[in-house]
């Protein structure tokens, strides 16, 4: 479903990503692991399109096409999700009126009809009901004044409501207590299909004991240093970052 | 000295054109009530003391009203033929509605129907002709103090206008809507178009305020507002004539007591446009807002000057205008805020927040206050900005379009003010306005 090949990112002068290689299947789950500043999230931005990552070299196929060349919004309607680390607040924009054009304008894209407001609505009420989500968060502005758990799940309902066939959940953990952490592991475990596939950044091996993957990748200075199955989640925990990186350097 | 001299000689053969013009329109003009001519001859000849502003003087600083001064404007004649219908179809549902054209009542556009007992909307011609003391205690009352040579030229060419007379204790249902027309007639014409609306004690009413226009030509518009004690009027500014349009104008607002008045200036047309806005609380409790919403595209000038004036304790103002700027567009915003000695209590809030869609686009704003009361609660914000690149990827990367996740950012932004517009058709009309001013995707 998804092939990086050699992937390079560059801010300004300093090198993100430095020759990613990664190749995901349809109905997997890859964890992508590492401390601060070794590019998870950036590589999670350049799967999503934000225009302030600089792709110097390489390549990212989606679905056999030039993720590279897509507007984040042809991205999007293509079934690309990114849940962000850091949920924008939209003052003024109403987020059942937001979530209603995003979805439409997908399925404007797939051929299909426009939902009205009443097929809207029940898709969403039956969503919410999933996630626990309180629905008056749906009549408020785009996660204006949410708390950190609050926003991380809008963000997971709006994973559900859109459907994607690829969905990248930027540090989805960060910020949660461990109820929070509970709620959001379980809206992306019924969100698990093999039609589907999920790749989760993280920091911590926590969120992996909720959402276990069926791979690990290490990411440490824009490189992936090493991959494995879950059980490269639990080693890490033990030895932390340190620990792999006096470990053979991966080939892939 | 050398540089006042040049000036009075360079003004001069504009100052002689509209005098013969003032001559010319006296001479045409139905007989008029005494007072009335009086007020005329003394704002005729305050406008040649005045002469149009330039931007030396602080108050036009950043808008040179040159291209008016420049041109020999003359009396717009009656244009009614070329009267586009669609543009005065009313907004709201079963309005009463009043249609000026040329500043002339045109009573054959108007469906004034039906009106509630208590309820006048009238021709100002006819009502000076027929019955001039209903609206001698009013008119050009307001305007007589006023400093600014523009308010000076409309009453100076009072002729005709549209009266709205409310019994005391009246409580309007639907709106009213008043429809101003300019209609150019190939050379360059104006038109002084002028609203005088006496609200009785305890009234309540809706008014919407449109000007639009037929070709381009300089509209040069007076309002006059007066509150009985406890009345509410909640009114609307709708300026949308064509790009090449001059539009300056004037709204005063005196009230008495508790009254409550709430006034939304929406600006979309015109290539030159400002705006006076001058409110005078003249009585305790009284409950002023002022909102704005301009929306600027092209080389579209935008200046609105507002002056709240508190001369009584324990009322409160409200005024938070809003700019949406696009291209080499430009506005300017001034908001006086003066509080008077015998004004404790006073509870004054003024915001203006600016949105520039392009690099050229450009705002200047200042705020204005002169305090001279000690137990006051008086702040004032200004914001400029633009669209957030953060918001508008975070929409973008759920799949809406570019221009989509610009309409929908540029609609909240306005979003503070259209969602107060009360009548639900035209805060629609008004949305579907935002959007098709501003299409195009930098």
């Amino acid at each position: 479903m998804l092939e990086i090949k050699n992937l390079q990112v560059r801010a300004g002068t300093k090198d993100i990503l430095r020759g990613i290689n990664l190749s995901i299947g349809t109905g997997e789950i890859h964890a992508i692991m590492g401390p601060n500043g070794s590019g998870k999230s950036t590589l999670a931005r350049a799967i999503a399109g934000h225009p302030e990552i600089e792709v110097v070299g390489g390549s990212i196929t989606y679905n056999g096409k030039d993720l590279l060349d897509m507007a984040p919004e042809d991205r999007a309607r293509e079934g690309v999700f990114m849940a962000f680390q850091y949920p924008v607040e939209i003052p003024g924009v109403n987020n059942a009126y937001f979530l209603k054009a995003a979805i439409n304008a997908k399925r404007k894209h797939q051929g299909l009809p426009e939902f009205d407001a009443m097929e809207f609505m029940a898709l969403v009420r039956e969503k919410a009901n999933i996630l626990h989500l309180d629905p008056t968060l749906l009549n408020r502005p785009v996660n204006e004044g949410f708390s950190g758990g609050e926003k991380k799940r809008n963000e997971i309902f709006q994973m559900a409501v859109l459907e994607p066939k690829l969905a990248v959940l930027d540090e989805t953990d960060s910020g949660l207590d461990i109820d929070a952490l509970k709620a959001v592991a379980e809206g992306v475990n019924a969100m698990r299909s093999p039609d589907r596939a999920i790749v989760v950044v993280t920091h911590y091996q926590r969120l992996l004991n909720y959402i276990v993957p069926d791979f690990v990748h290490v990411l440490q200075d824009g490189r992936i240093v090493r991959s494995g199955g879950k059980d490269l989640a639990l080693h890490l925990e033990e030895k932390g970052y340190s620990g792999i990186e006096a470990a053979q350097p991966q080939l892939m | 000295m050398a540089q006042l001299v040049e000036q009075e000689k360079s003004a001069s053969p504009q100052l002689a054109h509209y005098a013969a013009e003032f001559q010319r329109a006296v001479s045409q003009t139905s007989p008029q009530p005494r007072w009335v001519l009086q007020a005329r001859e003394s704002a005729m000849a305050q406008f040649e003391r005045l002469g149009f502003p330039t931007t030396k003087l602080e108050q036009w600083r950043f808008t040179s009203v040159a291209p008016i001064a420049e041109r020999p404007f003359v009396l717009a004649t009656d244009g009614i033929s070329k009267v586009d219908r669609k543009q005065i179809a009313a907004l709201s549902d079963n309005p009463a509605l009043a249609v000026s054209v040329n500043g002339r009542f045109a009573p054959q556009l108007s469906s004034l129907k039906g009106l509630p007992k208590g309820v006048q909307i009238l021709g100002l011609e006819d009502t000076l002709a027929s019955n001039p003391t209903l609206v001698e205690p009013y008119l050009a009352k307001l305007t007589l103090t006023q400093t600014n040579a523009f308010t000076s030229l409309n009453t100076a060419f009072l002729r005709d206008g549209i009266v709205i007379v409310i019994a005391p204790h009246v409580v309007l249902e639907t709106p009213i809507e008043v429809v101003f027309v300019s209609v150019s007639e190939g050379k360059a014409s104006v038109s002084h178009p002028r609203l005088l609306i006496v609200a009785g004690e305890g009234s309540q009413a809706t008014v919407l305020e449109r000007y639009v226009g037929v070709g381009a030509s300089f509209t040069n518009a007076i309002g006059e507002f007066w509150l009985g004690a406890g009345a509410v009027i909640d009114h609307y500014k709708l300026q949308e004539e064509p790009a090449d349009s001059f539009h300056i104008a004037g709204m005063f607002l005196h009230s008495a007591r508790n009254g409550n008045f709430s006034s939304h200036s929406l600006t979309f047309g015109g290539g030159l446009v400002r705006n006076d806005v001058v409110a005078v609380l003249d009585g305790e409790g009284i409950d002023c807002t002022l909102n704005g919403l301009y929306v600027g595209r092209a080389k579209q000038l935008i200046d609105n000057h507002t002056t709240i004036d508190h001369a009584m304790p324990h009322c409160g103002s409200h005024e938070v205008y809003k700019g949406i700027m696009a291209d080499q567009s430009h506005a300017v915003f001034n908001g006086k805020i003066i509080v008077r000695p015998d004004a404790q209590k006073t509870d004054a809030k003024q915001t203006n927040k600016a949105l520039l869609l392009s690099d050229d686009a450009s705002i200047n704003t200042k705020p204005e206050l002169e305090i001279f009361a000690n137990d006051v609660k008086c702040t004032h914000g200004a914001a400029i900005g633009q669209l957030d690149d953060d918001a508008m990827f975070y929409l973008r990367s759920r799949g809406l379009s570019v221009s989509d996740s610009r309409a929908m950012l540029i609609r909240a932004f306005a979003g503070d003010i259209l969602n107060r517009v009360k009548i639900a058709p035209v805060r629609h009309y008004l949305e579907d306005l935002l959007t098709a001013r501003l299409p195009h995707v930098d």
